[in-house]
């Protein structure tokens, strides 16, 4: 199989990196999993353009992106609609479509959500670390070098020429969520809320929460009314491991969900998020509202059911029309 | 925690004891692997275990777990290693040096004693990739964090915070005081394993001079 150039980078963006869905297995090492925050629409874009679901993309953040193609190569753009032109004119998301040589793709800014997935037909080429090509920003390993994409960067691919059959797949308009402004995301209560006092547990499950500027791919920082520890109980807590969707309340009383780039944390986590929501917290940018809804466990596990069924239903279409 | 994950706690103290039975846990269920478990975090006094809802279902892994439990104590765990690693303290190696010795009302060689003067278990790695977390400081040299953090820590500076002591694998922010600053490199991505130093390791730290830690480099 030959290694070919398949696109080349313009303008980065603020922020652009290589994320396929995350490395795991090296959590005893501090290593945390990173990989895209919208899962979802990762998976969604690989199998527009047929790779393995858990193929790299580039995860766009806000706008900015442009990329030119240097041969005849299937992509999908999926997540949120940062505004996506092939050369002058708007291009259709959640679509397996194909950039000629010399087009050029750019994000020009954010209608909907944060974050868009880049999918390209034969995927990137890269070396994995520790099983994973995500890129780990803050200790500087994984896809390109452990850095964000700049300009010049030119992308390789194993044989692209085949995924150009996908061309005009789409996914199915009725499972592709809505990004909106107004987040309710549903959660777990625990492992320490009962060190929260009980008006604590109303006021964080009934008051909007607006998301800092501040926020990352580490965690998402919001402010709204605060969030009371019981008498005594002291602001931090011995070290333990976490997981992303985990919301932390530091000293100030200001919730924090936590992301994927970290594993472990020193503060008390009164809920999580389930992980049907996860790829939500990879929409939700600063100035957003975020609400919080307590459900079952039996609730989130049929939550995570139904969105497993959504990948699994387009996957058997795929199957059958190809 | 959550939908998908167990946190399974072994003591509520940081301690020699409840460290090691951390470990025990964590080396039982590597070798008895769980079908669905995704990751596992052990950390001060708690594994943290992460499945896939999918597969396995709360009930099933804590029963599991459980079981699992009872075998602490009956198994040997790999001897630990013993590590010396050379610190330059002080000066721009060292930023807080002469802070913490003021703040114990000892020299700064005083402060080198103590540091270099005892043996330190690694407790867990977290924070970032290879960062150590170690035990026990002499009480004598226990000091709070930074009141305000460091936006920029040097790769390799050896720090310390109420009673622990650890190591900055890569530059990042932090809010720990800096004594000084090991050359050894503590995180390699492309080394298997990866980290320097692994949970229950011993270590100690000895004193070297600028020369030295450049010849190191």
């Amino acid at each position: 199989m030959a290694v070919v150039e398949t696109i080349e980078v313009l303008t980065p963006g603020p922020l652009t990196t290589l994320q396929d869905l995350g490395r795991f297995g090296y959590g005893r090492y501090g290593v945390p999993p990173s990989g895209a925050l919208d899962t979802f629409s990762l998976r969604a874009a690989n199998l527009l353009v047929g790779n393995n679901e858990n193929e790299a993309c580039l995860e766009i953040t806000m706008f900015g992106l442009r990329i030119r193609a240097l041969r005849d190569v299937a992509i999908a753009v999926t997540g949120g609609d940062l505004r996506p032109f092939l050369n002058d004119t708007p291009l259709s998301m959640w679509t397996s479509l194909i950039l000629k040589e010399g087009d050029t793709l750019s994000f020009r800014g954010m209608k909907d959500g944060c974050r868009s997935y880049l999918a390209v037909g034969g995927g990137f080429f890269l070396t994995e670390v520790m099983g994973s090509r995500s890129t780990n920003l803050s200790s500087g390993f994984g896809g390109l070098d452990g850095r964000p994409v700049k300009k010049g960067d030119i992308f390789t691919a194993h044989s692209p020429h085949p995924h150009l059959e996908t061309e005009g797949r789409w996914f199915p308009q009725d499972l592709i969520p809505r990004y909106i402004r107004e987040w309710r995301l549903r959660v777990i209560f625990g492992p320490q809320d009962d060190q929260f006092t009980e008006k604590a547990k109303t006021t964080f499950c009934n008051s909007p929460y607006q998301v800092n500027p501040q926020s990352n791919r580490t965690g998402i920082r919001m402010a709204g009314p605060i969030i009371e520890r019981k008498p005594k109980v002291q602001e931090s807590i011995i070290s333990e491991g976490v997981i992303p969707g985990a919301i932390q309340v530091p000293g100030d009383g200001q919730p924090i969900i936590i992301l994927v780039e970290i594993v472990t944390g020193g503060y008390r986590k009164i809920a999580t998020v389930i992980t049907a929501d996860l790829p939500l917290l990879g929409q939700i940018k600063p100035g957003d509202t975020v609400t919080f809804e307590e459900i079952s466990l039996d609730e989130a596990h049929e939550a995570l059911r139904e969105m497993e069924e959504k990948i699994k239903g387009f996957k058997e279409q795929i199957s059958t029309s190809a | 925690m959550g939908d998908r994950s167990l946190l399974v706690e072994l003591g509520d103290e940081i301690s020699p004891e409840v460290n090691r039975r951390v470990m025990e846990l964590s080396v039982i269920l590597m070798e008895n692997p769980i079908e669905g478990v995704i990751e596992t975090v052990p950390a001060y006094r708690s594994l943290l275990i992460i499945y896939d809802p999918l597969k396995l279902d709360l009930v099933m892994i804590k029963t599991r777990m459980e079981d699992l439990q009872k075998k602490i104590g009956e198994i040997k765990i790999p001897e630990p290693k013993t590590l010396e690693i050379p610190v330059v303290y002080g000066g721009e190696y060292g930023p807080d040096m002469e802070w913490v010795s003021q703040y114990h009302n000892i020299s700064v060689d005083g402060v080198i004693q103590l540091h270099t003067g005892t043996t330190y278990q690694v407790y867990m790695i977290g924070f970032m990739p290879g960062f150590p977390y170690m035990g026990e400081l002499p009480e004598g040299l226990a000091t709070p964090r930074r009141e305000t953090p460091r936006t920029v820590i040097p790769q390799g500076s050896v720090a310390i915070a109420q009673r622990q002591t650890g190591i900055y694998p890569v530059e990042s922010p932090g809010g720990w005081q800096i004594l000084g600053r090991t050359p050894l490199k503590l995180f390699n991505p492309l080394h298997s394993p990866p980290t320097l130093l692994e949970m229950g390791d011993l270590v100690k730290f000895f004193s070297i001079g600028e020369k030295e830690f450049k010849q190191w480099q």
